[in-house]
């Protein structure tokens, strides 16, 4: 990118204020993610940097909005922290039990993307698939269709059905909402798939079982598990469809934060945040390395 | 995947020129339709099992949701709520309108109906629901049907002076129309409403009152909104995007950092950190006022309205711009433009008319993809629109869970949706769906 | 497979561990949820054994008219306005309460006569008597604002305004503030011209409003300076002023009175844990002890003299109530009857007008 040097003034000009305007927008994405960081160790109840903390003074630094996510809806919280002191965040705690739930949701709901929607995946990629873009579009179109029409939908399909405010609907809900996703991700995988590989196996004597888990499986691998990465962090991340159709003992920690932002928005949030933000990066970066794994065993160099 | 094509492994060498047959004898043309056929329905049950899930979790739902456009059955069955059964109401009133054409001026006999048919809704505790469901289509009526069932034990004959005694409004022509379309369950009405349309006292249809007017304007202003906010996702995604097109791999891959981290970040989170740099005391008018560009007391107000809005949702779309855009940019070869560069051209006229022509389907790609989302926009207008701020998404969980209309709020869900599965329908037949990417 | 099994089984075993008796209570959030489960939940629990789940909403009567609309109801109890019970209750949305099994007052007055007049509904009944008022941050004021009046003068104080976002309590306010005496507010509201004239009102600051939906919200939008001054419940501006120390004065004229009452939604899951819930709340020490974590007037005029002190110690509650012979100069007392009627259409005008 580097500009050849007989380039003009006004050329080398040009070439510097874009990098200032890219250097902008590559702060206005990343800006406001990071900047809950600090602020959610304010001491505080304000949402800014007051003058203790621009002056790194230690006092302006605290870890009260943690602590509190501890100690919100516990029963005793004044106790001294002992097993029971504990026994009583994890039974009572707000976001404790928010995250309890947003855990096992997820968990269910990209369980069941993942198995339904790779077995899927591995029959759209072949070139017999009857229908192939019709059922492509239908199975895509969760993710396109507005949260809230679904959410709707749902509220009124669930209130007929029974499965209103129970884990099962929310984790179907859920699990539907992630499986394109899922689709996506294993489907890329199987672009450069090289068939030869499975008709080999087949050669060889393998049945399709031991060819699926022996040969297929390794390969798909990495799209399977990004994919399931995306199906949990759309599930983690929630709140409409929880708002609709879930009841008050399936709060997950998007409702609880939900709640949090539109009501009281206290630095509590704002560790949350943090906490999240957090996990985000440690997803990010498995799904990085999977992906650069995934392109080093089909033998697809980058780019 | 596997053994369908192990039949044909088998093929005998030793076969007439003729007609081709497998080693036990089958004609070829047979076996090869019945391995396709194989192949076909393995490849079909693989995807069964999705396609059920899908039916049941998502088609059903949304099927549901269309009936409730259409269905109301609030003028025509009671439910009781512990119980469960069915009642049938308004049946005396029915009667009548099956008896005499539309635009019939409602006579003593009519209006003994509505009598009778009061005192049945009042022993029902149904008076309040039956007028809910006249208050959609014309407003005042949920309180003359309370008020007026409350003495419906009491009336008397004539019924037509003791009822226009109670209230004139029984009177009204209107009324009497939109009692007639309700009698029916199954009604187009709500997408009237949902267009801000009603129907006259004759049944034409006709715009409703000005004060009234809520829903073209919101529809108007989702598609407003979500065309800005795609222009200038358009706008800061290009140079981005080309920058990390242009730069070698390990500097582009690093960079990337900076649009995948928001694009794998909680939605709320992404929220909340707007709200916490636009409040009027939040950091950047903190900043602003701290380097003295504005004075304290003439903070700018950037959230709950439009701009919070805006600056909020081209941030958390801003993603699905430049990943289309530096997938189509990234294996454009630099020598065109090179070439274009030695034959005299610009810079500006190379970048016009070579290098921006090759990027335009990363372009429609993107901006088809940001505008869809955009329009479905829910959670994010919520919490920083304000007042004006909000789009047409609010507007359904509004009925959804405020107004309880819900049969207007499946409506609004119903026009929206059409909208934006043509949308989705011109994204497959121009980028096809198996070109998404994530990540 | 084995592993599967387990999962599920944890799952399930999750999705029905609720066996143990519990009851949910719905109310409306933040301090004023705080209160009750200081003052009736924790004894109820402590008394009975029965858990109390305490869910929060903008306003309960919304969310309980859709569950038992659509038939999924979770709620036991839930805290509503008095209009909005009356409302519901002729929907028959609500199950029936006998004011008779409630307990009688220390001295031996039946609860009938123990309650104030209009406490006891067919199917509701009172714990609270609130206000709506008008409340302003005194570090972002100059001046003192002291009537309805100044609160839609912008010229004379200017700055943001918080309202909420509800055709209840702001068409009355407009119209007090456009000089209607409280008498005659509901027989102005009354006429098309009425509401006309309350929207006039309205739209002279409508650029300068900022919403509010939770009863927590104003509080933090005038600590944190995001408006000057915002309608509130009153109860929230005391708690926020006294147990937090921000810099927050109420004006209590034309401030508008109204109950909120207990009510069970038809098909609630635990009616009979319900009725056990709302017979302990609304005893007179229960009733006088929620006074002392919110400044919220007792039901009963038996708990009257058993309110003292806010659980600091040290505040008087007294002059905070809003029955506080001080505080009623220009009060209006809320028409249930005017909005049982009317609520649905008002709203729905309000709303137009909003996206306008």
């Amino acid at each position: 990118m580097a500009l050849p040097s007989h380039a003009s003034t006004l050329e080398k000009v040009w070439h510097k204020s874009y990098l200032v305007i890219c250097g902008l927008i590559f702060l206005f994405l990343i800006a406001p993610i990071l900047i809950v960081i600090p602020l959610s160790f304010n001491a505080e109840p304000y949402f800014t940097f007051t003058e203790k903390m621009l002056s790194f003074d230690p006092t302006g630094y605290s870890t009260r909005w943690y602590d509190l996510l501890l100690t919100f809806g516990m029963d005793q919280p004044e106790n001294t922290r002992d097993s029971s002191w504990w026994a009583d965040v994890w039974a009572n705690a707000a976001w404790v039990n928010a995250a309890k739930n947003s855990v096992i949701i997820g968990f269910f709901s990209t369980l069941l993307a993942t198995v339904l929607g790779t077995l899927a995946a591995l029959g759209l990629s072949r070139p017999e698939m009857p229908f192939r873009r019709a059922i492509m579009a239908v199975l895509i179109s969760p993710m396109i269709v507005p949260i809230i029409i679904t959410a709707t939908g749902l509220f009124f399909f669930y209130s007929m059905t029974g499965l209103a405010n129970s884990y099962v609907g929310v984790v179907m809900a859920h699990a539907t909402l992630g499986i394109p996703f899922v689709i996506i991700t294993v489907t890329a995988t199987l672009v450069g798939f090289d068939h030869s590989l499975t008709r080999a196996a087949a050669n060889l004597g393998a049945t399709p079982t031991t060819t699926f888990f022996k040969i297929t499986m390794p390969l798909i691998l990495p799209g399977v598990i990004s994919g399931a990465l995306f199906a949990f962090v759309t599930s983690f991340d929630e709140v409409v469809v929880v708002l609709f159709v879930a009841a008050h003992d399936q709060q997950t920690i998007p409702r609880q934060m939900w709640n949090g932002i539109r009501e009281q928005i206290s630095p509590a949030i704002l560790s949350v945040a943090t906490i999240l933000v957090i996990i985000s990066i440690l997803l990010l970066t498995t799904v990085e390395i999977l992906r650069r794994r995934s392109e080093r065993l089909r033998g697809v160099s980058p780019q | 995947m596997s053994d369908a094509p192990a039949d044909m492994s088998l093929m005998s060498p030793a076969q007439d020129a003729g007609r081709l047959t497998t080693k036990d004898g089958r004609p070829l043309k047979a076996a090869l339709a019945a391995a396709e056929a194989q192949a076909k329905r393995k490849a079909f049950f693989l995807v069964l099992p999705l396609f059920l899930f899908v039916l049941i979790t998502f088609v059903a739902p949304i099927g549901q949701l269309l009936h409730r456009s259409i269905n109301n059955p609030g003028f025509t069955t009671h439910t009781d709520i512990s119980s469960g059964t069915k009642t049938p109401i308004m049946v005396n009133i029915r009667d009548w309108f099956d008896a005499n054409p539309a635009g019939t001026p409602p006579d003593e006999a009519a209006y003994e109906a509505l009598a009778k048919d009061l005192v049945v809704l009042r022993e029902l505790k149904a008076p309040g629901i039956v007028g809910t469901r006249i208050n959609y289509e014309r407003s005042g009526s949920r309180s003359l049907f309370t008020k007026t069932a409350r003495k419906a034990a009491k009336l008397e004959p004539p019924y037509t002076e003791a009822l226009l005694d109670i209230d004139e409004d029984w009177g009204d022509p209107q009324l009497w129309s939109v009692m007639r379309g309700a009698s029916s369950a199954y009604t187009l009405n709500f997408y009237l409403a949902a267009l801000d349309l009603t129907r006259d006292e004759t049944g034409e249809i006709v715009s409703v009152n000005e004060n009234r007017q809520v829903y073209v304007k919101l529809f108007t202003r989702t598609l407003v909104l979500s065309l800005l906010i795609t222009f200038v996702c358009f706008v800061l995604a290009y140079p981005v995007a080309h920058l990390l097109a242009t730069l070698p791999l390990r500097y582009s891959n690093l960079l990337m950092i900076f649009v995948l981290l928001p694009f794998w970040t909680s939605l709320l989170v992404r929220t909340t950190s707007w709200m916490v740099l636009l409040q009027s005391q939040g950091v950047v008018n903190d900043a602003l006022v701290a380097t003295g560009t504005i004075a304290d007391d003439s903070r700018i107000q950037m959230m709950y309205n439009q701009t919070g809005t805006i600056i909020a949702m081209t941030h958390i779309l801003l993603p699905f711009m430049i990943l289309p855009l530096y997938s189509v940019m990234r294996p454009i070869n630099p020598s065109y433009v090179r070439a274009a560069r030695s034959l005299g051209a610009t810079s500006w006229t190379a970048f016009r008319r070579i290098y921006f022509p090759q990027t335009i389907p990363g372009i429609g790609a993107g901006a088809l993809l940001v505008f869809i989302l955009a329009v479905g926009y829910y959670i994010t207008p919520a919490l920083v629109g304000g007042a004006d701020g909000q789009l047409i998404s609010n507007l359904i969980a509004f009925h959804m869970t405020k107004s309880l209309n819900w049969s207007l709020a499946a409506a609004l869900a119903a026009l929206l949706l059409g909208g934006v599965l043509v949308l989705y329908w011109l994204y497959d037949r121009l980028v096809g769906i198996d070109n998404l990417k994530l990540g | 497979m084995k592993r599967t099994l387990i999962l599920t089984t944890a799952l399930t075993s999750f999705a029905f561990a609720a066996n143990a008796a519990e009851v949910t209570v719905m109310s409306w959030g933040g301090a004023y949820t705080k209160s009750q489960v200081e003052a009736y939940h924790k004894p109820f629990t402590a008394e009975t054994g029965i858990a109390v789940n305490s869910v929060d909403s903008d306003n309960p009567a919304t969310p309980i008219k859709a569950q038992v609309e659509a038939g999924n109801v979770t709620v036991d109890v839930a805290d509503v306005e008095f209009s909005d019970a009356v409302r519901l209750c002729d929907e028959g949305l609500l199950e029936e309460i006998d004011a008779s099994i409630l307990p009688d007052a220390p001295d031996g007055t039946s609860a009938a006569d123990d309650f104030i007049e209009g406490a006891l509904q067919d199917c509701a009944v009172a714990n609270i008597v609130w206000s709506t008022v008008y409340a302003y941050n005194t570090a972002n004021v100059d001046g003192t604002p002291t009537t309805i009046g100044d609160f839609f003068d912008t010229d004379k104080f200017p700055g943001k305004r918080g309202l909420r976002k509800s055709a209840k309590a702001t068409l009355e306010m407009a119209l007090m503030a456009d000089g209607v005496p409280a008498g005659e507010v509901y027989d102005v509201l009354e006429t098309d011209e009425g509401v006309d004239r309350a929207f006039a009102k309205l739209d002279s600051i409508k650029d300068d409003i900022v919403w509010w939906e939770a009863g927590a919200q104003p509080p933090q939008l005038l600590a944190d300076g995001e408006v000057s001054m915002s309608t509130a419940y009153n109860g929230r501006i005391f708690n926020a002023a006294v147990a937090e120390g921000q810099p927050l004065e109420v004006v209590w004229d034309g401030q508008i009175l109204d109950f909120d009452l207990f009510v069970i939604p038809k098909g609630a899951p635990n009616k009979e844990e319900a009725l056990e819930f709302i017979k302990f709340s609304t005893d007179t020490q229960r009733l006088a002890d929620q006074a002392s974590w919110i400044s919220y007037g007792p039901a009963r005029k038996s708990s009257g003299a058993l309110v003292g002190k806010y659980s600091d110690g040290e505040t008087d509650m007294a002059p905070h109530m809003p029955t506080a012979e001080a505080n009623l100069g220009n009060a209006l007392v809320n028409n249930f009857e005017f909005w049982v009627d009317q609520d649905a259409e008002l709203n729905e005008r309000f709303n137009a007008w909003l996206a306008q």
